[in-house]
């Protein structure tokens, strides 16, 4: 048995302190320790995006990245867009277009949308497209995750939030 | 099991007066306000607040105290003989509660083998021999997940190495047995054949053109994303098993889990919980879920098993496999005249398709598609490979995307053949409209159909005529451009319980609506949605018929302890099948409400008519009874002698399948100097009869075509001669991202089924079973010129470099 | 998929990590960005005993011209290189490899440190700092020291780095006049490892090129540079005989083997009109200005 370590992870605003093997993944870590089950996990190999969280502002593969590696940084996850009752734009968005079908791969969709839209508020749909490609989505053809991150983007241009993303 | 060989299976027959000409239209038809939100509108999903916020529950949400984990020990090898399991070493191991071994299955009262859903035999965990990569060879129970993953690489499995057999032409010749438990010592399956041969030979004989052409429909997986799972929880005190499970079809699962384990019916609970897409992988029941609830029962403790995306690729099911030799017949007026087609199955190392029982080969000879001729015939043969079991209905009903893969392809080659265009050579040659009810040459019903309507919308919105303009300039500049035509015809909705039933359990389905004393209601059914928007589209339905407000009706599916018996969610079934049941148990509830209203209104039930959500008096709509006075009464104020409440159970049998189609037109430009496909514009035209909600149907439509491009360009399960999986990761597996999914240009015309009780169709699949052959028939357009005439699917770069190559053509 | 036990450690200096290396030896492996090294773990591909995790070390994440070269702290993330302006500007192949290298979100953790010290062929870096000429920086117990592109790739996966070295710079030489650059990478997929691509550096004097390096990825076993396409092309104008003959070069020397990208002759062809591409694109930048 390798040395645990004692980490502390700010998830959403909230310190999560647990102690951990190294080997932890940081995607069991938000799933298992912080019990938030909005990130899921869909392949072994990077590929599909379904458990991307912001690590420190920057979206990334939760299943790709050590638990401890977090330690003292701060991860946000699906969970954490919405401020209360009221749904972050590209929440409403998805809603709105339809851009979601089984909604396995929706959090981590919406994770990297958001990033994306704080990196390109006014993006053509094929800057969107290669902006989501690393988010696989098995249901809705894209057509929709792509109409409902353009919702998104005149909304957050629309209410300046651009730089609060 | 069921054995056809030599037997020719006999058509069913469509109860008259089931069938009539109805019209095509193209405006959607809607009754409803906008706070009713009955069929039509653009409803939003009621689903979706929970799955937006990651609040969704899938399997693996499920955490219950003292859960163990499960994982699984698979073979290295496709083909060969266990000699020795040891796991005294795991067994040591800090936190490893069980090793479970095929001898543990088959002492528990022989568990170790468990039939298909086509009567077939599987593996459950091996005694003797392993037959596929990646099989399931033992499993280990430990109190975390981390722990069984080391586990399992502590447990050591001697093997004697056996040749393995993965080409199915091999197999024919039985050189190496798959299955040496059975009697036959063959890996012939079954034979099975439909039309009529001899009609179907003579029409050859008489033929001016004849084409002939072989092509694979390769191997692919459905690759949900999520994959697959359950929690089991066995309650010794109460002698209950509970299990949390991906599952398509939760009922039956419940009955085969029944019937396997002899556990009492009543004491098994299966919940589908949200479910991360099916797409027909999560019919079967895999060895996983059996290992895992036998695991709870022996640990009598919760027992997690979630599946790796690799073991998901590796041993899950297939879909497809058929190596088809099709032949099609024209007169000199370029009238098609019959098709004879054969083909071979591969069905891995058990026949573990997911059929109707009397189809084992599905709706497969459906395979004339859209075109009306004079005969057919069609022959199929099963086989077993050391491969994994499968061949489940990959978004599609039983084999309709075989059939239509090849009959497109075969229509094309035609046209190509016959110096035709491939538009004009299919309107020649459609079945026309006033042919309806039409009965084709292998003894299928259609129910309605207007397929030149279809098309002359899709050749409209792309501008076919300028394409065909466009593409002869380029060809003259030496620019490769191709323009692909798919004109289908699904088959869905199983089924009428004559002929359809899986494992004997007939094929109906079913809805148990109860209405609130407030005037809300609560309405379960037998189907499972993975991601189609049943708790909108359903509550749709149900507030198109009573006038229920949607946002007021609650839909629950999945739990077999208070979902009424149903057969599950695949083959496009659940709005022609569950979705009549949710209208006609409405229907029963109208019936009821209206005695009532007569009743406070006092009237004889004659003199009131229905208006939207009401019932009124006959030229006095003043006078009248909502739906909600009607609900409140049932409960407060019922006719004396009346059964209180409201609420009605329907099982529905439909009469017949439905019959959606559409046309599809593709667009591709092709890079000379690479072989790479560009898929430029991509347009479809659906008609699944009347639309519930046309948002969903889009957002259905788009989902599978980019699955239907999948297979036509990029997926392909590939294993090498000892039986490797190749493709056993998403990095060689390859799913569309956005970027090569185009942006589908998406229409529909409306040409209702004159049997379901809302003329709807079913449409989930049409889109995946339409695409390959429109994209296929474009990329073989631009090369046809060059001397190319078919080209297999998955088309990939390096096919297309390969044909210009030979073609001399190079960048 | 769950990686095997190992000890971690996170140090927060060069010195201390070298000091770790050296002492953990075989043991021990960095970590980067972690996404070859990741996936390989959960694979039990790799099982080392010891991480040593360089991503606390923040003055290794840089991108900054220096002199007659652009500097790249070898812990730069690729996401930096696809966003950069100065490298938009100013090294228009390092931006094309920036936006086709794995995905968004790879790029987001990937560095391009860990990228050249994997020393994968099918890596993308690879072939553009061959291209380039570019020089890597490793420092280890006896300090810095500097190893030409050209020396450090010595076998698949391994490098010329010792186990006790760390890579912590590379530098690109800067564009001088005449300068063009093209990568032109061709893969199955968003995603993928390139079936076969093409880095290429000009130096053009009018239509002549008076100097060309080329580099190819995934096209053989240890990533190379195409003598034969540079020699085809130095000193020459460049007309459609002289970028097929420079192709044609690339495609007989490279050594690709047979997969499920392709197939050997496929491959050789894709290389040949990638390498061809490439020039041609690069010659329109070099007459088109930096860009």
């Amino acid at each position: 048995m390798t040395t645990r370590k004692k980490i502390t992870v700010t998830i959403n605003g909230e310190a999560v302190t647990r102690e951990v093997e190294p080997r932890t993944l940081l995607v069991h870590f938000i799933r298992e320790d912080a019990n938030l089950t909005g990130t899921h996990i869909g392949c072994d190999t990077t590929s599909c995006g379904a458990c991307t969280v912001h690590l420190n502002g920057s979206a990334v593969k939760s299943c790709t990245v050590f638990a401890v590696q977090a330690d003292g940084q701060s991860v946000d996850t699906v969970e954490g867009l919405a401020n209360g009752a009221e749904l972050h734009p590209l929440q409403e968005g998805f809603w709105e277009k339809h851009g979601l079908q089984c909604g396995y791969c929706t959090p981590g969709m919406m994770m990297t949308a958001k990033e994306f839209l704080a990196r390109n508020p006014d993006p053509t749909e094929e800057e969107i497209r290669w902006g989501i490609s690393g988010n696989l989505c098995r249901c809705t053809g894209y057509n929709k995750i792509v109409e409902a991150i353009l919702y998104a983007a005149e909304k957050l241009r629309e209410s300046g939030k651009e730089a609060a993303v | 099991m069921t054995h056809l060989d030599d037997s020719v299976q006999t058509m069913h027959s469509v109860p008259e007066g089931s069938s009539a000409q109805v019209e095509t239209t193209e405006e959607i038809r809607i009754t409803t306000p906008e706070n009713v939100c009955g069929m039509g509108h653009r409803m939003k999903r009621k689903e979706d607040p929970r799955f937006i916020r990651g609040q969704g529950r899938y399997v693996d949400d499920v955490k219950l105290p003292g859960m163990l984990y499960m994982d699984i020990v698979r073979s290295p090898y496709a083909h060969a003989k266990i000699l020795n399991i040891d796991a005294s070493e795991a067994l040591a191991m800090d936190g490893v509660v069980a090793v479970i071994t095929g001898k543990d299955l088959e002492a528990a009262g022989g568990l170790h083998w468990m039939p298909t859903l086509m009567s077939d035999t599987q593996m459950v965990l091996p005694i003797e021999k392993v037959v596929y990569f990646a099989q399931e060879v033992c499993a280990v129970i430990a109190t975390e997940r981390y722990i069984a993953a080391d586990a399992i690489e502590k447990v050591y499995v001697e093997y004697d190495p056996l040749d393995a057999v993965v080409d199915p032409f091999e197999a024919m010749k039985d050189k190496v047995i798959v299955r040496d438990d059975k009697e036959k010592k063959t890996n012939h399956i079954w034979h099975w054949e439909a039309g009529d041969k001899e009609a179907t030979d003579k029409v050859f004989a008489d033929a001016t053109t004849v084409v002939k052409e072989k092509m694979h429909i390769p191997r692919i997986h459905v690759s949900s994303i999520e994959t697959c799972g359950m929690v089991a929880n066995y309650d010794a005190t109460m002698g209950k098993m509970q299990l949390y499970m991906t599952t398509q079809a939760p009922h039956a699962i419940r009955t085969v889990f029944a019937l396997v384990s002899g556990l009492p019916e009543h004491k098994i609970q299966v919940i589908a919980p949200d479910i991360g897409g099916g797409f027909g992988g999560k019919v079967p029941v895999y060895p996983g879920y059996v290992i895992c609830a036998v695991a709870s029962l022996v640990t009598g403790k919760p027992v997690k098993w979630i599946e790796d995306r690799s073991e998901n690729l590796q041993a899950d099911s297939f879909a497809r496999d058929y190596h088809i030799e099709a032949e099609m017949a024209a007169d000199a007026d370029g009238k098609i005249t019959g098709m004879r087609v054969k083909t071979l199955a591969d069905n891995g190392a058990a026949d573990a398709a997911a059929n109707p029982s009397k189809f084992p080969a599905g709706m497969y000879s459906i395979c004339t598609g859209s075109y009306d001729m004079k005969a057919a015939h069609v022959e199929v043969d099963g086989v077993y490979t050391t491969k994994p079991p499968g061949g489940v209905a990959y978004r599609c009903s039983f084999r309709v995307t075989e059939a239509v893969h090849m009959v497109e392809r075969m229509v094309e080659i035609m046209a190509h053949q016959l110096g035709e265009d491939p538009a004009d050579f299919r309107k020649k040659n459609f079945i026309q409209p006033d042919q309806f009810p039409y009965k084709s040459p292998t003894g299928w019903e259609y129910d309605s159909g207007n397929y030149p309507a279809a098309l002359d919308k899709a050749l409209e919105m792309i501008d076919y005529r300028a394409l065909r303009q466009e593409q002869a300039e380029k060809r003259a500049r030496g620019e490769l451009m191709g323009i692909g035509i798919s004109s289908f015809t699904e088959v869905v909705g199983a089924g009428n319980s004559r002929d359809f039933d899986i494992l004997g359990i007939k094929m109906f389905d079913s809805a148990e609506v109860r209405i609130h004393p407030t005037g809300k209601a609560i309405a379960r059914f037998g189907t499972k949605s993975q991601g189609q928007a049943h708790e909108t589209t359903y509550a749709q339905i149900i507030a198109e018929e009573l006038g229920i407000p949607a946002a007021d009706i609650e839909v629950e599916e999945g739990d077999t302890d208070t979902a009424p018996y149903g057969l599950g969610t695949y083959a496009s079934r659940s709005t022609p099948t569950a979705g009549a049941a949710g209208v006609m148990a409405a229907r029963k509830i109208k019936a009821k409400a209206k005695k009532i209203a007569a009743y406070l209104l006092e009237v004889g039930e004659d003199d009131l008519e229905w208006n939207m959500d009401r019932f009124q008096v006959k030229g006095s709509p003043d006078q009248h009874k909502t739906i909600q006075d009607l609900a409140f009464a049932a409960y407060t104020n019922h006719p004396h002698g009346m059964e209180a409440g409201l609420e009605a159970t329907d099982y529905y049998d439909p009469p017949n399948m439905t019959f959606p189609f559409g046309s599809y037109i593709c667009v591709v430009d092709i890079d000379k100097g690479t072989g790479h496909i560009k898929v430029r514009r991509f347009v479809a035209i659906d008609d699944c009869g009347n639309i519930i909600n046309p948002m969903i149907v889009e957002g259905q439509v788009h989902g599978g075509l980019t699955q239907g491009l999948a297979p036509a360009l990029y997926e392909e399960i590939v294993y090498d001669e000892y039986g490797q999986n190749l493709t056993g990761t998403f990095a060689d597996y390859l799913l569309p991202t956005a970027v090569e999914s185009p942006k589908w240009e998406t229409g529909h015309t409306i040409t209702p089924s004159p049997h379901h009780p809302i003329g709807a169709k079913g449409v989930g699949e049409s889109p995946t079973v339409g695409a390959p052959p429109a994209i296929a028939n474009a990329v073989v357009d631009a090369l046809w010129h060059l001397g190319v005439r078919h080209l297999d699917i998955p088309i990939t770069p390096e096919k297309v470099w390969k044909a210009l190559r030979d073609a001399g053509v190079s960048d | 998929m769950i990686p095997g036990e190992f000890e971690y450690h996170a140090p927060s200096t060069v010195d201390e990590a070298v000091a770790l290396l050296d002492r953990l030896g075989d043991e021990a492996k960095i970590l980067a960005g972690g996404h070859s090294l990741v996936p390989a773990m959960r694979f039990r591909l790799a099982q080392p005993a010891h991480l040593v995790d360089i991503n606390g070390i923040d003055d290794l994440a840089y991108l900054r011209e220096e002199g007659d070269h652009l500097a790249i702290g070898a812990m730069t993330r690729e996401s930096a290189l696809e966003h950069s302006d100065l490298v938009a500007r100013r090294y228009p192949m390092l931006a094309d490899a920036g936006h086709v290298i794995a995905d968004p979100l790879v790029r987001n953790r990937g560095t391009v440190g860990g990228n050249l010290a994997h020393a994968d062929p099918a890596n993308d870096h690879p072939a553009v700092m061959l291209a380039y000429g570019a020089t890597l920086v490793a420092q280890g117990p006896g300090g810095r020291r500097e190893i030409a592109v050209d020396d450090f790739f010595t076998g698949l996966f391994e490098s010329a780095m010792a186990a006790n070295e760390i890579l912590v710079e590379i530098r690109v030489p800067a564009p001088g006049a005449g300068n063009g650059e093209a990568y032109e990478k061709f893969e199955r997929k968003v995603g993928d490892y390139a079936i076969s691509a093409a880095a290429v550096r000009l130096t053009m004097s009018g239509n002549t090129c008076t100097a060309a390096r080329v580099g190819l990825t995934n096209v053989s076993a240890v990533p190379m540079r195409s003598a034969g396409a540079e020699a085809a092309m130095a000193g020459k104008e460049l007309t459609e005989e002289v970028i097929e003959a420079a192709g044609q070069a690339a495609a007989g020397e490279c050594d690709p083997s047979a997969d499920l990208r392709g197939s050997e002759a496929y491959k050789r062809d894709v290389t040949r009109v990638l390498v061809k591409r490439a020039i041609r694109k690069a010659m329109a930048r070099a007459q088109g200005g930096a860009a």
